[in-house]
């Protein structure tokens, strides 16, 4: 039940609680002398001209959209995974069925150039 | 001992609820949507927990993984895409819509703890229990390969088909 | 540990149509660039005809399988039958006018047999996840088609409003589904119907709520009124070719899921879905018909036409006796005809850029395209109801269904209803023959595959008409069972 999960809730909680005993370490033994340069934003190169809000091209958004639809296909591996031992060959065949229709789908994607940065 | 773990689930149950409900306060009134995505992750962790509490282990890990994880790097591409500022240059004033918005939202409120208050639950239960869910993602595979089995199949062309309108729409060169 | 039931036969028709749709998606990707692409649409027209021929021997078995997944039941395969008939028209208008547009890419015919395939299994069903998976497969296809005019701004505005108001209407349609779930249990259709029926479940505030829900999800689909806000739009916006498989594939298939949901599992709530629908029916109609009138694009005026027709087609629904079910498959098949052939006719005169779509450019073609115009009008009278075309069959079943369930007063009203609409029916048919041209018509491309389509819908809505017994016999056959 809930209990398996304990040891998780105690390895989140160490976790929190060094970075924030890092964070807080830092904050209160450091020294801090702060000048105009040590706080730009970057402490070499140029300083930024302009909003730092600029729109980017679409093509990031058709490897993002790709991306997460190949992604879901995570939802369906992991119980298969589970299930695979006692179904064997029935449990690879409706996977194979299920990828291979999305394999055609990354054939199409890959020749019709769709994953090429233009 | 008993006691202790309900105590204790009780108390992670309501931070969570408690956070989520935050994360979601904030995630809609930040102006930089870049904080409000953020806001977002951290909700859909916070329902992430609750669904474990609630025994759902699989839906929790699909919540991070698929939620948490890819739809919101989807929004935040989406943000990337959008000129935020001539938003802001246009300053369009949503006062009516915002106004509208809240009486609709709390009316939801009210409809949902009517819903919950009046109804009786009609005792019917499906065959996938809070008990059996609770050992595996073994009960989801299950019926996944036994009685979902077609709809499964199904659902690769309907990602088939939303592969290709994300190529044909956003592609910049067709042919 | 069992296995599931697997019966490949009884999905052939949907296996070929997945199965060509890749064909003619990997053909066009790895045919060289600069070739000619007509093979495309051929191949396509290929798979259509195969999946009907696979479709023909299911008639009248019956069975079912998948786990109480899906269907082959009469009334599945009797739609199956008008999907297939609809994409092969299509496709047909298609070869000619996605070439003229420069869309004719593979995608283009692989998403309309992939919408096919959405709509077949919204028709076959019986789980509400079938169902579902069914109709956002045709609605993602379509939504895509709809922008396919990349170029043009309509088009985009057509594509987008109809995704994001779709994406709407089908959250509710899921909220529907759960809420459905929550108080029965199941989402497999009988079982949710004997559920409600030995709790006795009808005052049940969930269910009340799930049925309302259900009502706007479909409704958005069919076109009905108040949820029909997006149709001129998207309907005036999308290229033509879709817009005629919109009017009528994705409306029949929204009536077939609204059919099977809620005479199959929600049969005890037809007092309450009866009043609902009652007046939806005449909103719809009235709506239609009146805002049609003062349309001056042919498209837009269409798209009101069509939504007046699926207010024709809720009398029936409300009727709901056997009459009226079988007289909306009579009734799906033929709009299916006449819609598909005034959209051909609406293309043949058009040209690249969607040029000539005013119905004042229709003035005084009658004397130039003399056939063109006649199948116009032919189409137009079918749709206001004039005899002995096929049109008028269907709305003499659909209405005497009303007046047998003594509905007499929502016959009335879709009476008149056809009566407003003989007005801007035959106005178009005015100006083609007693007005003088407004401006010179030439260059127009008839393509033999549009032709073709034209001839197609000629007989098919003469047919209709003139012999309706034969399909009336098949329709009936068909709901054997369903209710």
């Amino acid at each position: 039940m809930l209990v398996e999960y304990f040891t998780i809730g105690i390895f989140i909680a160490i976790a929190i609680a060094f970075a924030c005993f890092a964070v807080l370490a830092s904050h209160f033994l450091g020294q801090r002398k702060p000048s105009a340069i040590k706080q730009a934003p970057y402490e070499c190169g140029m300083t930024t001209v302009g909003s730092s809000f600029r729109r980017v091209p679409i093509k990031y958004y058709i490897i993002a959209m790709l991306f997460l639809i190949f992604d879901i296909e995570v939802v369906f591996l992991y119980p298969w995974a589970v299930v695979f031992k006692e179904y064997r060959v029935f449990a690879f065949v409706s996977m194979a069925v299920f990828l291979g229709i999305l394999i055609l789908a990354y054939i199409y994607i890959w020749k019709k150039g769709a994953l090429e940065w233009e | 001992m008993e006691t202790i773990g309900t105590i204790l689930q009780w108390l992670i149950f309501l931070g969570m609820a408690f956070t989520s409900i935050l994360a979601s306060v904030l995630l809609i009134t930040r102006k930089n949507p870049i904080h409000s995505a953020l806001f977002l992750i951290l909700n859909f962790l916070c329902v992430a927990v609750i669904y474990l509490l609630l025994y759902s282990q699989f839906i929790a890990i699909i919540q991070v993984l698929v939620y948490a994880g890819a739809i919101v790097m989807l929004i935040v591409f989406v943000i990337m895409l959008l000129d935020l500022e001539e938003e802001l240059r246009s300053r369009l004033k949503l006062f009516y819509s915002k106004v509208i918005g809240s009486v609709l939202a709390v009316l939801f409120l009210f409809g949902l703890i009517y819903g919950l208050v009046a109804t009786s639950p009609t005792g019917k239960t499906g065959s996938y229990t809070a008990e059996k869910m609770s050992a595996n993602v073994k009960a989801v595979g299950e019926a996944l390969f036994n009685q979902y089995l077609f709809p499964f199949e199904v659902v690769s062309i309907l990602l088939v088909v939303a592969i290709i309108g994300a190529v044909i729409l956003s592609k910049r060169k067709l042919s | 540990m069992k296995l599931p039931e697997i019966d490949l036969y009884l999905i052939a028709p949907e296996i070929i149509l997945t199965a060509f749709g890749f064909l003619v998606l990997l053909a066009d990707v790895f045919s060289p660039r600069t070739e000619k692409k007509g093979y495309l649409g051929i191949l396509s027209l290929i798979g259509i005809v195969v999946a009907f021929f696979y479709t023909l021997p299911l008639i009248g078995s019956g069975k079912s399988g998948f786990e109480g997944m899906f269907t082959a039941d009469g009334f599945a395969l009797f739609l199956k039958v008008t999907f297939l008939i609809i994409a092969f028209i299509t496709i047909l208008i298609s070869m000619g006018y996605a070439e003229r547009e420069g869309i004719a890419f593979g995608e283009y015919y692989a998403l309309i047999l992939f919408s096919t395939l959405g709509m077949s299994l919204m028709a076959s069903g019986t789980h509400l996840i079938t169902i579902f998976l069914g109709l956002e497969t045709m609605s993602i296809a379509i939504y895509v088609l709809a922008g396919m005019l990349r170029e043009d701004r309509r088009s985009v505005e057509s594509a987008f409003k109809y995704f994001l108001l779709g994406a709407f209407a089908t959250g509710f349609l899921l909220y529907g589904i759960a809420l459905l779930y929550g108080a029965t249990g199941s989402l497999q259709l009988k079982e949710i119907a004997t559920y409600i029926a030995s709790k006795n479940l009808l005052r049940n505030p969930m269910l009340m709520i799930s049925l309302v829900f259900l009502t706007i999800g479909f409704g958005f689909k069919i076109a009905s009124v108040p949820f029909h806000m997006w149709t001129p739009d998207v309907y005036e916006g999308a290229p033509t070719s879709i817009t005629a498989f919109m009017a009528t594939g994705v409306k029949a298939a929204g009536f077939a899921a609204l059919i099977r949901v809620f005479f199959t599992a929600l049969p005890q709530f037809r007092p309450d879905w009866t009043s609902i629908m009652w007046l939806i029916s005449v909103a719809t109609m009235t709506v239609g018909n009146i805002v049609a009138i003062s349309q001056s694009n042919i498209k837009r005026m269409l798209a009101y036409s069509s939504i007046a027709h699926a207010g024709y087609i809720l009398v029936a629904f409300v009727a709901g006796n056997d009459i009226g079910i079988s007289g909306i498959l009579f009734y799906l098949m033929a709009y299916a005809f006449m819609n598909l052939g005034a959209f051909t006719c609406v293309i043949l005169l058009g040209k690249k850029g969607e040029e000539n779509t005013l119905i004042t450019d229709y003035s005084g073609i009658g004397f130039k395209y003399p056939l063109l115009a006649a199948s116009m009008t032919v189409f137009l009278l079918s749709m206001a109801g004039i005899p002995p075309l096929g049109g008028f069959m269907a709305k003499v079943y659909v209405f005497s269904a009303a007046v047998k369930e003594k509905f007499y007063w929502l016959a009335i009203l879709g009476v008149l209803n056809s009566a407003v609409s003989v007005y801007y029916y035959l106005r178009v048919t005015v100006l083609m023959y007693f007005r003088e041209p407004q401006r010179e018509i030439t260059g127009l491309q008839f393509s033999p595959a549009s032709v073709l389509a034209l001839i197609i819908a000629l007989i098919g809505t003469f047919y209709m008409g003139l012999f309706p017994a034969n399909v009336l016999s098949f329709a009936q056959k068909s709901i054997v069972g369903l209710m």
